[in-house]
């Protein structure tokens, strides 16, 4: 199989839509979240998509597979809130790495078959690390702005379970993703490097930011170009945006990284922006669009998709991009 | 992976575009070749501010937060952070202090550098800063594990370091042992630890001079030439250092201080000396220092003679210290004149603009090349800044300020010119676009601000002002040409004003775009109304931020056609989904309604008959009054800027916008009230009143006139228990024998507003003619809300013991609700033509109702007062047709009329 950064020299790499979304289609229920094993837990456990991995497999599978179907070189694990202090809200701390493996092995079985069927389009899963529901930089209470909710060396412990689970179910790639504050990916990176440390291994790291609102920053504050700044003190493979936006409003924040960055550029943006019932409507053909506008100015190396995003959104993207060389990652001046 | 000095990646894919010192607080600070000396800030410092160490150890951290905040508006373009002190337990005091810094975005953008001589508070510090910092310091004075261990950590926190000359013998003190350590340490941390060399920055060691010992005369030579030896075979690392310790001997004598410091620099810095820190406070302009002060000074910096110390020692004695003055920064009028028509464009500076243009136009061949030139380069800088966040509303109408007043110097000579050359072409904007608020409506705040807007992007505006008919809108299309239109309004009888302009505009074939703004329009009103019925592209705009976008789509000519057809998309799929919506809610009929109404207790009811009965003028009323009963945060929003009064002040985002937005306002309102430009007046009355025929409300105004409130009826499907409100049942019905009573009123703090907002246009000062509008509006319903506390406490005088404050008013804490014509509980304009009849509004204080039913003069209120305790505000939502033709017939007008008025909320049958 070819190294993934070779690939990314080659062609535009196309990155899996939103899991979520998939998943609401199911309509699962609470007894479907908590499935045999989890039927006396004391806490509900319905909203808690993370945990279908054990109770659902299947379903979490048949999403992975229509996503690659669909055209998308790189699915992600079903993992986004996969860490302890993310958990917490159903009380299952404990059930952490268990979580974050099999999430890893279904999907890396899922990818294996594609790779064998396809071998010369090798299928990748990435390790969705979330942002946790907890910041690090901000305080909750606006009346004590000095305090915080969690300290670095929690956030680092956690996400360094959730690595090392990941690793071990067969991730190929990391994927901290939903930035909004920057020094809680400070610390999942500070966690990642430890693991490659101590395991003496190299693992591809991408990076993604969410940029919330028109003045450009961070939910924490930061322009695009400070994110930037802010996270660059270690090797990584890729950095860009998702969520928050649709794709039209990442253009800005995209060509700012794009000008000012050695990395690989990845962008997921939502189906476009939330309507006034607060869903997604952009349809594949729009999103496509938009994204054309990506490759055409030559920004991104990877594009995938965020909230309400579908299959047929992957498969409009990925016929789009199909066509457009990558953005260019030779020496620069 | 052992690398070689020469490219060192970053990353494992490609080597880096540049070898930058770049660090990052919520802003980039990027150190390039050609950037000048980065100011490090020092007065956060407790070793270098007793003031600060004071503040810290006295546990008051707000106010050390301002001497932060003081360092970064003052210059400073990173700010060093020391809590090293005997009696201050460092850790804490770093982590707390850095904790509030990072809630303060005017603090916080510049990046941070965690200075102290202990590995635990250096951490500490690492471990709560999201940007990318400086460690001060690191140095091999502990071995070299110790140095390893420490920086691998530092890279690992994502941060750059200062390296100190020092080892394990001792601080370098002379040139060779600068050199050593400072190439040994480069070598350990770019070959061992794999730390970037840009993010590597070395502390030479300052050290005073001019002590009397031979030792010290070369402390200063060295440390540059160390500099410039460190710069040119370490590459890409950077120098910094402390420069007030190079004149500790001269304490006490601040102008030889000061000129020291400058020569130093001036050397220091061409040796390669990039960063430092420097109290721009204790600074001379190397030029400005006096020969000979200047000649004494560098003799003793550059060891110039044997002497020097001794022969700068006595000269220092006839140099005379004096405070030194603030001033305004002008020094940007030095720069070139782009540059400074662009900086007043961009801030807002009007003090000179009729200067620079003067000077433009005698170097441009015809005057109109200056605006075309000069004057747009410098609006297309505005127009980047603003669509990127960079730069808020407020900001941009007073770079419209400037523009109109330079525009209107040039005027003249365009005209002149225009005589003598009539084939010269006029001036072309981006595009031409139409403004007008629509008949019957006479609020243009939003529609203002908009125009001025699309102004500064170069568009040209055909602004037609208020109420204005249809026909004319579409005439002057049609003769100006335009690209756009733009309608605006406020009040619901708008909305079909608009669906009748764009019906016109469709049996006209009409080719141009459609834009829809204001306070009543929505996007569910612009799918599912509007754009039905006009084949060209219909967008609904409500912030002037977005105005830009969407106007630059809709003409940019090669993508105009799939952003129209996007459009048309998003609006159709918008509208199937919304009527889909609609048709889930039930309704019931008016009279399964009216058998759910609200049923007050009225037996255990005591009413409390008003003092006064009858109508009341206020007249020539003191406005002054009113001030501290305005509600703040709406303001803020006529001009786009979100978030609640007060906290919108420290507001992340726009918090220094609303602050200086806020103090404009304050300025204003102090004039207004001083040079009493606005008046205030009123009419309220108090009547005996009783609930009829379920909805209705009769008056007795006196013996013989009776009027009556026609009042409507929620006909939403509800809960069990929860009832079908309409205002009537506030009130006790007749049958019951209570007699209850009903208040009315009007308010105005409009008169004078036109005016005056028609000299600050004329005087092309659209920022103050919007202020105006917005304050007037302001007043208004402080009015409203000062009338009401009046009319409970004294005129009706049921609660004569509330002792509420502003924010409780605000918050509607009181008893009994003012709810007014065209607002949610009674959403029909209609009722106004009874208040005015009954209170004889017009005749009594001039407020008059125009054909839409909107007050004018604009900043005018009017409504009910319903005193019951249990009165609350409620939204009347859809109505079904049933009630449209009863209240019709009640009110013995026609239906068409009636379903005319009521159309926003009658229930869609689709």
């Amino acid at each position: 199989m070819r190294n993934i950064k070779e690939i990314l020299k080659d062609r535009i790499l196309v990155l899996d839509g939103a899991m979520g979304t998939m998943l609401q289609q199911y309509k699962f229920t609470e007894e479907d979240f908590r499935g045999e094993r989890f039927k006396a837990w004391e806490h509900p456990l319905q909203g808690n998509n993370d945990l279908l991995s054990l109770t659902q497999p299947d379903a979490i599978a048949a999403v992975h597979r229509k996503y690659f179907e669909a055209g998308a070189d790189i699915v992600e694990t079903n993992t986004f809130s996969g860490t302890t202090i993310a958990m917490a809200d159903y009380h299952m701390e404990d059930l952490v790495y268990e979580l974050n493996y099999e999430s890893a092995r279904i999907a890396k079985e899922v990818a294996n078959d594609f790779t064998l069927r396809e071998p010369e389009k090798p299928r990748f899963v990435a390790g969705s690390i979330g942002p946790t529901n907890k910041t690090a930089s901000m305080s909750p209470d606006v009346n004590d702005p000095g305090f915080r909710a969690i300290s670095f060396d929690e956030l680092r412990i956690a996400y360094k379970q959730q690595v090392e689970a990941l690793l071990d179910g067969g991730a190929d790639i990391l994927l901290v993703e939903t930035i909004f504050d920057t020094l809680n990916a400070k610390a999942a990176l500070f966690a990642i490097e430890e693991v490659k440390d101590e395991r003496n291994i190299d693992i591809p790291i991408m990076i993604s930011g969410t940029i919330t609102d028109a003045s450009g920053r961070t939910l924490s504050g930061q322009t695009a170009e400070a994110f930037l700044i802010s996270i660059s003190h270690i090797p990584i493979m890729s950095v860009g945006f998702n969520c928050a936006l649709g794709a039209k409003q990442l253009v800005p924040h995209l060509e700012v990284v794009s000008a000012k960055s050695n990395h690989a550029i990845s962008a997921h943006p939502n189906a476009g922006l939330p309507n006034a019932f607060g869903e997604y409507d952009e349809t594949p053909e729009q999103m496509a669009t938009q994204i054309k506008e990506y490759v055409e100015k030559g920004l991104v190396n990877i594009v995938g998709g965020c909230c309400g995003t579908t299959p047929a959104h992957i498969k409009a993207i990925s016929d789009l991009v199909a066509r457009y060389a990558p953005r260019s990652l030779s020496v620069g001046s | 992976m052992i690398l070689s000095t020469e490219h060192i990646p970053t990353t494992d894919n490609r080597q880096p575009l540049t070898r930058y010192l770049k660090l990052s607080g919520l802003e980039p600070l990027v150190i390039t070749p050609e950037s000048n000396f980065v100011n490090v800030g020092e007065r956060t410092n407790v070793a270098g501010s007793k003031k600060f160490l004071r503040l810290i150890k006295e546990d008051k951290f707000d106010e050390a937060l301002e001497i932060a905040r003081h360092q970064v508006e003052g210059g400073a373009q990173i700010i060093d952070v020391n809590m090293d002190d005997g009696l201050i337990d460092g850790k804490e005091a770093m982590v707390k202090f850095l904790n509030l810094i990072v809630a303060e975005p005017d603090i916080a953008r510049v990046p941070i550098m965690i200075d102290s001589s202990k590995w635990e508070i250096i951490e500490a510090g690492l471990q709560v800063v999201q940007g990318k910092c400086v460690v001060n310091s690191i140095s091999l004075k502990e071995g070299e594990q110790e140095f390893v261990r420490q920086a691998k950590l530092i890279k690992r926190y994502g941060a750059a370091v200062i390296v100190m000359a020092f080892d394990e013998v001792g601080q370098a003190d002379n040139l060779q042992r600068r050199i050593e350590i400072a190439e040994r340490s480069y070598r350990i941390l770019v070959d061992k630890v794999n730390f970037a060399p840009e993010d590597i920055i070395f502390d030479l060691n300052i050290f005073p001079v001019a002590t009397g010992m031979d030792e010290h005369k070369r402390n200063a030579l060295d440390f540059i030439e160390g500099t410039k030896w460190v710069r040119e075979n370490l590459p890409h690392c950077s120098v910094s250092g402390g420069v007030s310790n190079v004149s500790f001997s001269f304490r006490g004598n601040n102008p030889v201080r000061e000129a020291m410091h400058s020569v130093f620099l001036y050397h220091a810095i061409k040796a390669g000396m990039n960063m430092g820190i420097v109290n721009p406070a204790m600074l001379e302009v190397y030029d400005d220092i006096p020969a000979a002060l200047l000649e004494h000074v560098e003799d003793v910096i550059l060891n110039r003679k044997d002497d020097a110390t001794e022969r700068l020692l006595e000269f220092a004695e006839t140099v005379q210290g004096k405070a030194k003055e603030n001033k305004v920064d002008l020094s940007w009028r030095q720069e070139p004149l782009q540059d400074r028509i662009t900086r007043a464009l961009v801030k807002g500076i009007d003090q000179y603009i009729v200067e620079d243009v003067e000077e433009a136009r005698q170097k441009a061949s015809k005057p109109l090349e200056v605006i075309e030139g000069n004057l747009m380069t410098g609006m297309n800088v505005v127009g980047d800044l603003f669509g990127s966040g960079k730069m808020f509303l407020p900001q941009v109408v007073k770079s419209a300020r400037v523009m109109k007043k330079a525009v209107a110097y040039l005027e003249p000579y365009i005209e002149e010119e225009k005589l003598k050359n009539p084939v010269s072409e006029e001036a072309r904007g981006a595009g031409k676009i139409l403004m007008a608020t629509v008949k019957g409506d006479v609020h243009d705040i939003g529609k203002n601000i908009v125009s001025v807007v699309l102004a500064c992007n170069n568009y040209e505006i055909v602004d037609l002002g208020v109420m204005v008919p249809p026909e004319k809108i579409i005439q002057k299309a049609k003769e100006e040409q335009v690209d756009i239109i733009g309608l605006s309004g406020l009040i619901t009888p708008s909305l079909d004003e608009m669906v009748f302009l764009a019906k016109e505009m469709e049996r006209q074939e009409f080719k141009v775009p459609l834009l829809i703004g204001g306070a009543t329009t929505s996007k569910a009103h612009t799918a599912v109304k509007i754009a039905p019925v006009y084949t060209q592209s219909v967008v609904h705009v409500n912030d002037a931020s977005r105005a830009v976008t969407v106007v630059g789509d809709l003409l940019q000519k090669d993508t105009s056609e799939d952003y129209k057809k996007a459009i048309k998309l998003d609006y159709e799929g918008f509208r199937e989904k919304f009527l889909n919506r609609t048709k889930q809610k039930e309704y019931v009929s008016l009279q399964e309604a009216r058998k759910n109404k609200l049923l007050l207790n009225w037996d255990a009811f005591k009413n409390k008959e008003p003092k006064q009965i009858g109508i009341k003028v206020l007249e020539d009323f003191d406005l002054a009054v009113l001030k501290d009963f305005i509600d703040w945060t709406p303001f803020f929003r006529s001009w786009d800027l979100h978030g609640k009064y007060p906290d919108i002040l420290k507001d992340d985002v726009v918090g220094e916008q609303a602050t200086e937005l806020f103090e404009d306002a304050q300025k204003m309102l102090k004039q207004i009230l001083k040079e009493k430009w606005l008046s205030g007046k009123a009419v309220f009355g108090l009547f005996p009143a009783n609930q009829i025929n379920d909805d209705d409300i009769q008056v007795l105004n006196g013996e013989k006139e009776e009027f009556t409130f026609r009042t409507l009826r929620q006909q939403l499907k509800k809960r069990a228990g929860v009832p079908n409100i309409a205002l009537a049942d506030f009130i006790a019905p007749k049958e019951t024998g209570i007699q209850d009573y009903i208040g009315c009123f009007c308010v105005s703090a409009g008169f004078g507003t036109q005016e005056k907002a028609a000299e600050f246009e004329a005087a092309h000062d659209d920022y103050s003619a919007i202020m105006i509008k917005a304050l007037a509006d302001r007043l208004a319903e402080a009015f409203a809300e000062y009338l009401h506390k009046e009319v409970r406490a004294k005129h009706w005088g049921y609660a004569t013991d509330e002792t509420l404050s502003n924010d409780d008013l605000i918050a509607e804490k009181y008893k009994g609700i003012r709810p007014a014509p065209g607002y949610p509980a009674c959403p029909d304009h209609l009722e106004k033509l009874t208040i005015w009849k009954l209170l004889d509004v017009e005749e009594r204080i001039g407020v008059q109702l125009t054909e839409s039913l909107a007050m004018w003069p604009a900043a005018s209120v009017s409504g009910y007062y319903f005193g019951h305790p249990e009165a609350k505000y409620f939204g009347l939502g859809k109505i079904k047709e049933d009630q449209v033709a009863d209240f019709a017939s009640r009110k013995g007008i026609a239906l068409d009329e009636a379903s005319k008025w009521l159309a926003p909320n009658i229930v869609e049958v689709s």
